[in-house]
């Protein structure tokens, strides 16, 4: 909206102080320049709720993570792990059966979100599987327009997910098996790869895919390699959680009015996430943001270890507590709490213009027998 | 059915069933919803209009009207790009045309822009600038007394010190007297359009459902033919004293319009500083007392007409004021304006044929008529140039 008073621009420049000075003399005690002192003397308004947190700056309401279908919370450790089967070569095979429908979410509360999904949830799917593992996903599309998953990873032409090679795009009501081997190992992601591209990525069609390393292949880290394999005895002693940080344009303005981990604007700063001080955390990171070319995780009161693309088994950079990263950019994070006191610990883009549109969060360090999960 | 049967009916059976008909061709087109071979869906329209901005201690406020073939349900508030706590009162989606107050605790910051946005449960968003952030006036005698003041100050004073040209102009021939009304025709001719534009641009920030730019033709259509109606009830045009009352009352209410823009920007803090631009208005508008003079020279006036003529075309600029500070809506402002401007269509037709019947050769198009409407037109657009800047 335009301004109020474009009426004559001498408004804009004059008129108050000419009045002041002129009805100052006229009137006693000239009200007007009286305000005008009384409010320099103030510069700011006081913040009208210090009491309330986060000095307001929050959504208003709450989201219905049941009418979603899909909660914030659990998607950070639900891992899928496929149908488990061995291939006669003993090769360990992982069927996956994802489903483009088109979904209307709440992006945060009140706000819907006429999203494109894999299985009715944004992120699709965490896939999590062995470096080496065989990965055949069942690609059905249920929705409106042609889609397909492109695999960030190794693998052939005609397994690519992009228009031109192989089956290319996959019609509405057509489908497609996709089958690779899971290398390298690290955390990756897939998305639809459709045209325009923009579009289907930026209307939800994307997911984490995780490759454990496997550590006979990395004898001289194989202790690290186990401790990120999952269901190994080393492992259990680790936090993980997978943070996708993604935004949503919800007026179709080439910008985001949402940015959020895990798309619920907010969600981690409203109930924060539960951590036992005792144990390390490691984050698997993916950036997904469309139409700003980074985006960025700060940790409060700490720093980490960061593995770049994951794809390494010793840290591409130490003691860092901001990591950038341009879009489908992702790594790991590796930090502990061992010797804080229990308390709310912020993270959050470091942009604080995503911050404030939502992508703010909490841990809440605790002690061990408080932690549900 | 033959004739005789007809006659038979009451006449009001003839209002009856076409309104029946009517009724009925409505409901058989909703039931039956004949859109649909078109493949037309037609998505929910959403509109949010700010109405009105108050800032306080408390944090802002905003009066939003809304617009929407569904129900539209305020989700979300943000303010410079971030999302805010706000209450809604009343709660819930908003049916068409109903308004609601959205109270944010934000902690603005004075003198500083402000940037509003309201999010829609579908996503969609409606933004809106508070450009220099001051607080709301509070109603106090002191500030009501300032604006008031304020008003007489850009309103009375300049159109009385207009009519102090009187006894001087009162020296000059019908040559002069006449060379003195074609440059009213042009002064008016300048706050017509001058008046209009404002009348538009105010109607930007209406709602639009309320239709602003035609509200304003049309408003000032009717305005100009209820007035041209009043002025010619004796059967003939305005002369002389009934002229001049027409000429304050339109420039009356451009004063009016004026006083609007003055008190709701100073109320918003937009007027910004130097006190020069104080006496460019009274130049600005001291013409408007030149104009209102001139039917009056061939007739003796008394000094009680001066001050009604005066009050009737000053005062109105500070009833301005104090709405435009106190009680401001873009609508009615928008009417005022279009009203203001049907005003002075009607006194520039008055003059024009008052002016014709007073020329001897009964052709006014002449270099001297057209110097004097060129003259007031560059007269006021001179003097608007000093509280332009
Ligand atoms: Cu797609």
């Amino acid at each position: 909206m335009k301004s109020k008073f474009s009426r004559k621009s001498f408004l804009k420049t004059g008129l108050f102080s000419g009045a002041t000075a002129l009805l100052g003399s006229l009137i006693t005690g000239t009200p007007f320049s009286r305000s005008q002192q009384h409010s320099n003397d103030k510069k700011t308004a006081d913040p009208p709720n210090e009491k309330k947190p986060h000095g307001g700056m929050s959504t208003v309401g709450l989201v219905d993570h049941k009418r979603n279908g899909f909660n914030p919370h659990e998607m950070l450790t639900d891992w899928d792990t496929g149908e488990v089967s061995q291939l006669p070569n003993g090769q360990t095979l992982r069927e996956y059966e994802f489903v483009a429908i088109d979904k209307e979410i709440e992006i945060a509360p009140g706000v819907f979100f006429p999203a494109w999904t894999y299985n009715g949830r944004v992120p699709g799917p965490t896939i999590r599987c062995m470096e080496g593992d065989r990965i055949r996903i069942h690609f059905i599309n249920a929705g409106s327009h042609p889609h397909t998953i492109h695999f960030h990873g190794i693998h052939s032409a005609e397994m690519d997910g992009v228009p031109g090679t192989g089956p290319g795009m996959i019609e509405p009501a057509e489908s497609f098996t996709y089958e690779f081997d899971a290398k390298p190992f690290g955390c990756h992601l897939y998305h639809c790869h459709s045209s325009p591209l923009k579009r289907h990525i930026h209307k939800g069609l994307y997911g984490a895919f995780i490759v454990d390393p496997d550590p006979a292949r990395h004898a001289e880290h194989s202790d690290i390699a186990r401790s990120r394999l999952l269901g190994s005895e080393e492992n259990e002693s680790w936090q993980e959680f997978l943070i996708v940080m993604n935004g949503f344009d919800t007026n179709f303005d080439n910008d985001n009015e949402i940015y959020a981990a895990n798309t619920v604007a907010f969600a981690y700063q409203n109930e924060p996430i539960r951590i036992d001080r005792e144990r390390p955390v490691r984050i698997y990171l993916i950036n997904t943001t469309e139409f700003d070319p980074i985006n960025s995780f700060h940790l409060h009161a700490n720093f980490f270890d960061f593995y770049d693309h994951g794809t390494t088994l010793t840290p591409t950079r130490e003691m860092i507590d901001t990591v950038m990263m341009c879009q489908a950019q992702r790594g790991i994070l590796e930090f502990t709490f061992e010797d804080f006191e229990p308390g709310k610990f912020m993270f959050h883009a470091h942009q604080s213009e995503f911050a404030e549109l939502g992508w703010m969060s909490f841990f809440d360090l605790v002690n061990n027998r408080e932690v549900s999960v | 059915m033959s004739k005789w049967s007809m006659q038979k009916l009451p006449k009001w059976i003839w209002i009856v069933i076409p309104v029946a008909l009517l009724l009925g061709s409505i409901a058989l087109f909703l039931a039956t919803n004949p859109l649909k071979p078109l493949g037309v869906v037609a998505p929910p329209i959403e509109e949010v209009t700010v109405e009105r901005t108050i800032l306080d201690e408390e944090g802002i406020h905003l009066t939003v009207r809304v617009n929407g073939s569904e129900p539209v349900r305020i989700a979300q508030v943000l303010v410079d790009d971030a999302y805010w706590q706000f209450t809604q009162k009343p709660e819930g989606p908003l049916t068409r045309l109903s308004s609601a107050k959205i109270d944010i605790p934000y902690p603005w910051v004075q003198h500083e822009l402000h940037e509003i946005t309201i999010i829609t449960s579908t996503g969609m968003t409606f933004s809106h600038t508070i450009e220099v952030a001051e607080p709301t006036p509070e109603w106090s005698i002191q500030r009501i007394a300032a604006y008031i003041l304020l008003g007489i100050y850009i309103g009375v004073i300049p159109v009385a010190l207009g009519l102090l040209f009187y006894p001087y102009l009162r020296t000059l021939g019908s040559t002069g007297i006449n060379f003195l009304l074609t440059l009213t025709i042009g002064l008016l001719f300048y706050l017509l359009i001058d008046t209009l534009q404002e009348g538009f641009e105010m109607s930007q920030q209406v709602a639009g459902v309320f239709n602003g730019n035609l509200l304003v033709w049309v408003t000032a259509g009717v305005a100009f033919l209820i007035i041209f109606a009043l002025g010619r009830r004796g059967g003939k045009a305005p002369e002389g004293l009934s002229l001049s009352t027409y000429l304050a009352l339109g420039i009356g209410f451009h004063n009016l319009g004026e006083g609007l823009a003055v008190g709701a920007a100073m109320a918003s803090g937009e007027a910004a500083l130097g006190s020069f631009l104080v006496v460019g208005f009274t130049l600005h508008n001291l013409t408007e007392g030149i104009g209102i003079a001139a039917p009056l020279l061939n007739r003796k006036t008394k000094f009680r007409t001066f001050v009604f003529l005066t009050l009737l075309a000053g005062l109105p600029a500070a009833f301005g004021t104090l709405i435009g500070a106190f009680a401001y809506s873009p609508h009615w402002t928008a009417v005022l304006l279009a009203i203001g401007a049907g005003a002075i269509l009607q006194v520039i037709v008055e003059v024009g044929t008052y002016l014709y019947k007073n020329t001897e050769t009964k052709s006014w198009f002449t270099v001297s008529n057209l110097t004097g409407f060129v003259l007031g037109i560059a007269i006021m657009y001179g003097t608007a140039l000093l509280v332009a800047i």
